[in-house]
């Protein structure tokens, strides 16, 4: 019993431990950013002597171009994980339920593209829309990732698991096969659903390659490219910086700390990252 | 009577819902097939196009080169540079970030006050923007920083992790490590809780110490996750961009310079896109050649 006890709190002080080291870069940004001391970085011993300020944050909602890419973010992310739902569900339903000609010759062809990496996507990608004339715009941020090939497999996988009866069952209704995928198939798979969501939404807002190649004026960055300018323009104003980056981080920690379920489960299902 | 006319409804029906799925199909994939097409498909292929030739973004007509770039590559001492870093940061991560994330696992699947908010705490730097975590470790790796004045305590001497060329590359693998070892271990946890508990049970009869449980249970137990975490963290250590773009730029003298981050910079700072479409066929080529010789040698269920 004794033994048992002490290996009990040896797992927890590793874990503590752990803790510590995952969220302590957090926990140093949150109180660098709230800090009236630009030096604070360089006294981090000093943490209780220096004053606590807002100041910070009102800097960078103010006086830095801020709010202007919080808004195309959320643009952005929007656009993009309404439509991976929708279009990688009524694909993955297509897949899952429907017989057509050509079916595994698509489906094939989706598959080889997932072993292609996608850095030589990258420069054809900014051809095409620049020949579009969309460098620099929303639709050139938006269009290339209103699809993903990983949604539209997990939401096959998820449908395949559906009964074949709804199919018989919604025909003898009388729907079509739209009103069948939207008024049965869709309110019958949030779960899977809500994992698509979750996934684009974070993968959108946190995205950086493509909207660094395809913007090239500060009204038109995301917030991730434009903190990435803000730490050569801010150089040494950490606590500035620190708020940024505080600001950029909450949407995300309040969707993952509220959808936690749906994360876990995602990973489980396919654990892919994309 | 009744039946029959049944059937023949039914037989009317399927021989009308043939036609109508395949019309349905091809109206629902339209959209997703176009997007794909242009944005998957075709860059696919135009990537292998562009990397022969000399490809200007104001031409009208573009230089055919031939081979010219991929020959230009075998000669290019940045490009071995870059091909170098790349393959150290991917021999440092995947194997410590594999490691801790199957030991952090199995910890936490122990039965343990807090598990909650444990799997919350490690998983935090995963959700987390690649640039933000990168700017926060810029201000812990300065020379000023938070890991300097901890180490200042054990008498370490103050060292400039990002800018002095031999502990660049080894500041963005920890940092890397620290990102990503979280998310992986939410997929070994999801693997170890399949693992049956009669099997730890009988071990725990014949004697098996908790370490042995962990290396002749666990470990082959786990394995298909183990090579799907190891294909998934090589390919993104192969491709890893954000973090030395926010960083170090390459620096110090290319000490960071990895493969994608070369190919960025050919295409979209010297506008040489010939030229990066060219080192980004290479570095996928590799990337492919890696992965097939894992699943050739290490494959997930070798039994």
């Amino acid at each position: 019993m004794r033994a048992i006890k002490i290996q009990k709190i040896l797992l927890f002080t590793i874990l503590s431990l752990g803790a510590m080291v995952y969220l302590g870069p957090f926990i140093f940004s949150v109180i660098v950013s709230f800090s009236d001391n630009k030096n604070l970085i360089n006294q981090p011993g000093q943490i209780v002597n220096s004053g606590w300020t807002l100041r910070n944050y009102i800097y960078i909602w103010k006086d830095l171009p801020f709010a202007t890419w919080l808004f195309n973010s959320v643009v952005i992310t929007a656009c993009q994980t309404v439509t991976n739902v929708f279009f990688s569900a009524l694909a993955g339903f297509t897949f899952a339920k429907l017989e057509f000609r050509g079916k595994n010759l698509i489906f094939g062809a989706m598959l080889a593209s997932l072993m292609i990496p996608g850095i030589i996507l990258i420069i054809p990608k900014f051809l095409i829309i620049n020949e579009f004339r969309m460098i620099n715009s929303y639709p050139g941020l938006i269009l290339p990732g209103m699809i993903s090939v990983v949604n539209i497999f997990l939401m096959k996988q998820f449908f395949e698991t559906m009964p074949k009866d709804l199919v018989q069952a919604a025909l003898i209704d009388g729907c079509n096969y739209f009103q069948m995928f939207w008024k049965v198939f869709i309110p019958n798979s949030k779960p899977a659903l809500a994992a698509v969501a979750i996934y684009t939404f974070q993968g959108t807002w946190n995205e950086f390659m493509w909207p660094l190649i395809a913007t090239n004026t500060s009204e038109m960055f995301t917030l991730p490219v434009g903190m990435a300018s803000l730490r050569y323009e801010l150089l040494t104003d950490w606590p500035a910086i620190m708020a940024g980056t505080i600001l950029v981080s909450i949407p995300t920690l309040i969707i993952f700390i509220i959808f936690q379920r749906y994360f876990i489960q995602g990973v489980a299902s396919t654990g892919g990252k994309e | 009577m009744v039946s029959g006319y049944g059937l023949k409804i039914k037989m009317k029906r399927n021989s009308s819902t043939k036609k109508e799925q395949q019309f349905w199909a091809f109206t629902f994939l339209f959209f997703p097939l176009m997007l794909l097409a242009i944005f998957v498909f075709i860059p696919i292929l135009f990537s292998l196009g562009i990397s022969f030739f000399n490809w200007e973004l104001m031409a009208s007509q573009q230089n055919f080169l031939g081979v010219n770039n991929y020959i230009e590559i075998f000669g290019d001492k940045i490009f071995y540079k870059a091909m170098l870093n790349t393959v150290l940061y991917t021999i440092g991560v995947v194997p410590i970030q594999t490691m801790l994330a199957l030991f952090l696992a199995f910890v936490m699947n122990q039965k343990i006050r807090g598990r909650v908010f444990f799997r919350t705490a490690f998983y935090i730097p995963a959700v987390t923007s690649s640039v933000v975590t990168s700017i926060i470790f810029v201000a812990i790796y300065s020379k000023e920083g938070l890991l300097n004045s901890i180490l200042g305590n054990f008498g370490f001497a103050a060292n400039d992790w990002l800018t002095n060329p031999h502990t660049a590359l080894i500041s963005i693998m920890m940092l890397n490590i620290w990102t990503t070892s979280g998310y992986f271990m939410v997929s070994f946890l999801a693997g170890l809780q399949n693992i049956p508990n009669s099997l730890y049970e009988a071990a725990k009869l014949e004697g098996a110490s908790r370490r042995q449980q962990f290396w002749h249970i666990t470990v082959p137990m786990v394995r298909p996750v183990t090579y799907f975490v190891v294909v998934m963290s090589l390919i993104g250590c192969f491709q890893v961009f954000d973090q030395v773009f926010v960083m170090s730029d390459g620096g110090p003298n290319n000490a960071t310079t990895t493969m994608a981050y070369y190919v960025y910079q050919n295409a979209f700072r010297y506008f040489r896109l010939g030229y990066g479409a060219a080192t980004a066929i290479v570095l996928a080529g590799i990337i492919m050649i890696v992965t097939v010789i894992q699943k050739k040698y290490f494959p997930p269920n070798p039994y």
